[in-house]
Order: structure tokens, then sequence, then C-alpha cells
């Protein structure tokens, strides 16, 4: 996947003082860290060490306790992580209803960023990740390998300079495992930026997080 | 070049949830089958006198319009997030007070329009006359649009739980008075000779415009609290 | 002020406060059911049945007044985020809904003499009926959302619906009431009320209003302890300490 035809403006991720609680628990506290093109963060944590509440976080579904999070572009403009990021979570936000394909023309007309567009249609997006065969089914019909490369395959429908994965190799086969690493890379090359909670290594050179981890 | 061909996020959306909502028990018809029941069980309770029927027909109308909306809302916002869409618009670059509103728009496409357009059919089984029939599909069409946007709240306030149709009813029929005391007004003017019909009407239209403009923000503002 | 609206400080003011409200609500409470009963002489027309207007009125003022204290605590919440508001505006929700109670029932009491029926669809009894109904809303709003937190903000979004609500609400269920019964059937309060009969009703706000104060603390301070206790016992039970959480950022290089 080394055809990317264009390449993310410079920007850089900054996390200052970063505090997260779940539950009147504190997670995640005084976390600072900076990003920036072709950088990969790899949360790494015990079961509730609060993976996933960082990663919710980052993209802006929770409010932080203390600390600020956003991007900073080459003009010094600042965004917030969710209106340029990709989230990935346990579920693929598709419709069980829904044709893969209605699923993905959705995401992609939703998620678009303005002034950033992919040439890929659904149905190409569909072959990068090995499951052209699919488009036409409702995606209730699908397994739950088939179902998570159909979420993916927004990834690459709308680019977005962020992509935030939570636990992102569940339910892949070991062909869908090297794919998935192999999306990353891509991205990685075009000038993105990656922020993931696994257990498995994806194989990449990252900064490693490990959280509530004896010091 | 191809993302001007492409339709736009709230059109894109406006689409899904219509496709969603014809897959999933045809649409508007559940609804309309309710409706039917309610109009046709209330004779039963009160007896098949047409004299009464007719005077009390535009209020038995409004109120089963009312049910008849509640019935599904609590799904407009929970499958959403059951799935893992909700999260996903929260990053969209659209605001999610738009996104609300189209939500709110489509649901009452699929929901809230077919009980304008059966309205009047229903009416002539409780011996509407056909000014009464005008004005109850007319407050109808007025009002139905508010209680789709104030059952949004409540939909939106119960987001996370399971079972949270019967609170939703809890908490937004008292917010839905205004909307049915004007509505019921309006739709009788014909049949009582004390009310007039179009200041309760504009009345109506005010209220529906007002929620328009007001509760998308509530609504958001709940998703985005109760999402987290 | 927001000094004093930390746990830490809140607790012992409210240990220091409760005190002296009790006292000047039983004291209150005194001089006002002794004006309400003994001094204050009965209505020409309404007889004795008028002494229920002590408890009538300050209780639909309660009413109101718990749901503004509601408004402001659901501003704390979703403003600055402040666990002592959502514990402030859950304590505020079962004092009012019961305040609200009081007014409806003393209204119906209050009714059978006056209209021969209990309970009749009167503007103002409507309007207080409505506003009870958000309220046991509210309540279950609290009970049903497991999350406190998140509770605390669904309540507070749904506060401040109903306090945009219920003006249009009042003014709703107004203009259904003169539609369909064009003449008030009693009116009272007012400035046409006697001076005999005023200071004891004003006496009886003041001591409402201190009895929902002191009751309004105490649940709140309850309110807190819970919460501590819950934390508690959810760290005893995973076997957690309070230390801080920790993390650790490392280079790793993958294999290429």
């Amino acid at each position: 996947m080394t055809e990317s035809p264009f390449s993310f403006p410079t920007f850089r991720l900054e996390a200052q003082g970063l505090a997260f609680a779940r539950g009147g628990r504190t997670l995640v506290e005084g976390l600072t860290f900076s990003l920036t093109n072709g950088d990969a963060l790899v949360v790494t944590g015990a079961n509730g060490a609060g993976k996933s509440t960082l990663l919710r976080g980052l993209a802006g579904f929770l409010g932080a306790h203390a600390g600020t999070s956003l991007l900073i572009d080459e003009a010094g403009g600042r965004e917030t992580i969710a209106s340029q990021a990709h989230y990935v979570g346990h579920q693929e936000g598709s419709k069980p209803a829904l044709t893969a394909r209605e699923n993905l023309t959705f995401w992609q007309a939703m998620l678009a960023l303005p002034g950033v567009s992919s040439d890929l249609t659904p149905d190409a997006a569909l072959a990068r990740l090995g499951v052209p065969q699919v488009a036409d089914l409702p995606v209730a019909y699908l397994s739950a390998g088939q179902k998570r490369r159909v979420g993916l395959a927004r990834l690459l429908l709308a680019p977005r300079p962020v992509w935030i994965l939570d636990e992102p190799l569940t339910a892949l086969d070991g062909a869908g495992q090297a794919l998935l690493t192999q999306l990353v890379k891509g991205h990685l090359a075009q000038g993105g930026t990656l922020i993931a909670a696994t257990h498995a290594p994806l194989g990449i050179k990252s900064l490693q997080l490990e959280l509530g981890g004896a010091a | 070049m191809s993302a001007n061909l492409r339709p736009s996020p709230l059109m894109a959306l406006f689409s899904r949830e219509i496709r969603v909502a014809r897959r999933l028990g045809g649409g508007g018809t559940m609804g309309v089958i309710f409706f039917l029941i309610l109009v046709t069980i209330v004779p039963f309770a009160i007896g098949p006198d047409l004299n009464l029927l007719s005077r009390i027909g535009p209020a038995i109308l409004w109120i089963a319009a009312l049910l008849a909306t509640l019935l599904g809302l609590d799904r407009l916002f929970q499958a959403d997030h059951e799935d893992g869409s909700l999260d996903l618009m929260l990053t969209s670059d659209t605001p999610l007070e738009l996104i609300v509103l189209v939500k709110c728009l489509a649901h009452w496409v699929v929901t809230g329009l077919p009980l304008v357009i059966a309205a009047p059919l229903f009416g002539l089984m409780l011996a509407l006359d056909p000014q009464a029939l005008g004005a109850v599909t007319l407050s109808l069409l007025a009002g139905t649009p508010a209680l789709a946007l104030l059952g949004a709240i409540g939909a939106a306030l119960t987001v996370t739980l399971r079972r949270g149709g019967l609170l939703m009813a809890i908490l937004i029929l008292p917010l839905a008075i205004p909307v049915l005391i004007f509505g019921v007004s309006a739709a009788s003017a014909s049949i009582s000779a004390t009310t007039p019909f179009w200041p309760p009407f504009l009345i109506l239209c005010a209220l529906t415009l007002a929620t328009l403009a007001a509760a998308p923000f509530a609504v958001a503002a709940a998703l985005r609290h109760m999402s987290e | 002020m927001l000094k004093y609206a930390n746990p830490t400080f809140f607790l012992p003011l409210v240990a220091k406060l409760l005190p002296w409200l009790t006292g000047a609500t039983v004291v209150a409470f005194a001089i006002g059911i002794w004006g309400a009963f003994f001094s204050a002489p009965a209505d020409y027309q309404q007889g004795e049945t008028v002494r229920i207007m002590y408890i009538h009125v300050p209780a639909a003022w309660l009413s109101m007044f718990c749901y503004a204290t509601m408004t402001a605590s659901a501003l704390g919440t979703l403003v600055w985020r402040h666990p002592l508001a959502d514990a402030a505006q859950k304590a505020a929700a079962p004092i009012g809904a019961a305040f609200t109670f009081v007014c409806l029932v003393t209204g119906s009491l209050w009714g059978k003499p006056m209209w021969g029926t209990w309970w009749v669809w009167d503007a103002r009894l409507t309007s207080v009926l409505v506003l009870f109904v958000i309220y046991l809303g509210l309540i279950a709003l609290w009970q049903t959302i497991e999350d406190a937190g998140r509770a605390a903000r669904g309540a507070a979004i749904l506060t401040l619906v109903g306090v945009v609500n219920l003006p249009i609400i009042k003014f709703s269920v107004d203009w259904w009431n003169t539609l369909h019964q064009p003449a008030s059937v009693f009116r009272m309060g007012g400035p046409t009320i006697a001076p005999s009969m005023l200071w004891p009703l004003l006496v009886m706000g003041m001591a409402f209003t201190l009895l929902f104060t002191t009751l309004h603390l105490m649940a709140t301070r309850n309110e807190i302890l819970r919460r501590r206790l819950r934390r508690l016992a959810i760290q005893t039970a995973t076997g957690e300490t309070n230390a801080q959480p920790t993390h650790r950022l490392t280079m790793t290089g993958g294999a290429e």
C-alpha cells in the first residue's frame, strides 16, 4: 500500500497533563505526550487499567478531568482531536439492516474532512480489506471478522490524520491482522498518526504507554 | 472532484435513516396500525354514540397520535449508541445539533407524516365533518414535529438504558401538554362554538418552531453527556 | 464562595449550621402554627377551612423554590461539573416532590368544602399536578441510571428543559382553563388579604423555607456520605488502594 497519492499536512498532537476518570475513579493522571506525522503511540495495560477510557477521552467522547489535548497545524491553528480522528472501538458503527456498501457510503459522506478526499469507492475499499464479496450483503449476515473489516474500510474511505484504534485486532484472523498492520504502516507512511490500545504487537516502531504498571 | 459528487453528510444521514426504518418493521406502517387500533378501541370504551364520538373525535385522534409518536422513539438514539454509530457521529465535522435535527426529521417523515395522512380517514370513522377533518389534519401536521423533537429529548436522556421506553414516556409526556392543549383546541374549533381555529393553531405553530430551534441543543447536550 | 462547595469544607459547615437551622425551624413553626390556628380569624365565607391555606400556600411556594434550587444545582453540575451540585440536585428532588404533594393534597382537601368535590381541574391545581409529575420523572431518572455522574448530568439537562417548559405549561394550562370554565372559582392571596391573616401566612412561609433548607442540607450531606461509602466499598471489594494511577512512556522498536 505504498501508492499513497497524498500525505497529510504537518501537525502536532499535544496532550498536556491529561487526566481521565471513570465511575468516580481516576484512571489516568498527568499524562503528557506529543506526537507528530508518522508517530505511533501504543497503549498497554491490564484490564481495567483505563486503556479504553484514555482512547475515548482522546477521541473527545469523555470530558477530561484535567489537562488538554489538541492538534496544532503548521500555521499554529488548533483543532480538537475528535474532528480529525478516526475512532475504532468495540462496535463497528454499522447498521445491521444495511448492506456493507450502504454503510460505508454513509460513513464516507459523514466522516470526510473538507479538502481531503479519497478517490476510493466503498467497493474498492472492501476489496483492499479482502472482503469484496460482502458489498451487497446486509451487515447482519456477516461474521465478526467480516464486520470488523467492513468497519475498518472507513479508515480508507475518509482519510483522517489521526487513527485511534481500541483493540483493533479483535475478531481478525491471521491474514486480517497482517492486513491491518499493513494498513497502519501505510497510514504512518502517509504522515498519519496512530494511537492504539492493543495486547498483540503491531510490529511497528512506536512510543509505548503502559498504564497502571508499577513504575 | 469525487467529493462534489458525493451526497452531503446530512443528506447521507437522512437517506440512511429512511432506509433503516424501511427495512425494520416497514417504516411508518406499524405506527399507522397502532394509530388505527387506538381509534378502534375508544368506541368500545365509551360506546358507539356518533354524536359523542364526533364531539371528542379530535381529542381521540390527538391522543392516539401522541402515543403513536412515542412508539419506536426510544430506539431513535439507542440503536446508534449500541452499534457505535453515535460515537462516530461525534467525530464528524457536522455539528451534533444538526445530526439530531436530521434524525428527528427522518423519524417524523417515517412515523409522524403517515399519521397525518391517515388522520382524515380515521376521522371519518369518528363521524367528523369535513371541516373538522381538515382542522385535525392541519393541527397534526403542525404539531407532530414538536412531539417528535420533545420525544427526542427523552430518547437522548434514556439512550443508555435497555428498557428506557417507559421512563422516556414519563419524562416527556408532561412536556407535551402545551402541544396537546393547543393542538386539540385548534382541531376542535369547528365543533365547539367557543374556540376559534386560528389563535390556538398559530400558537401551536409557534410552539413547534420554538421546539425546532431549542430542542436539538438539549438533545445534543444530553447525548454528549449520556454517552460518556 | 466555591471554597464552601468543596465537600471537605461543606461537611463541617453543615454540622455547624444544622443545630441553628433546626432550632429556627422549630421556633418559626411554633409561632406560625399558633398564628394560623389560634390567632388568625376564620374567614367569614369559608369558615375554619381557610386555615388549610396556611399549609397549602407555603407548600406551593416551596414546590417552586425547590425547583429553583434544583435549577441552580443543575447549572453547577453542567457548567462546573461539581460533585456537590450533583448531590444537592439529587437531594432536592424528593423533598420538592413531597412539598408539591402536600400542596396537591391540601388543595384537594380545601376543594371538597369549597367546590363539593375532591378534585377540580382548576388552572392552578392542574399546573401544580404537572409540576408534581415532572418531579416524579426526575426522581425516576435518578433511580434508573446506574452511574452517578451520568445520572446527575441527565437530571440536570431535564431540570433545565423543565425550567424552560414550566412557564409554557403554565400559560397553556391557564389558556385551556379559561377556555373551558371562564370564571376562576376562587381567588386568594394578593393585597386583598387581611393583615391578621397575612402575618401567620408569611411566618408559615418562612417556617417552610427553613424546614426545606434544613432537610435539604441534611439530605445533601447524606448523599455525599453515601457516595464516599460506596467508593470505599468498591475499593475494598477490588482490593485497590488509594494509590495514584501510574503510567510509563517508553520508546520501542517494532520488529521491522
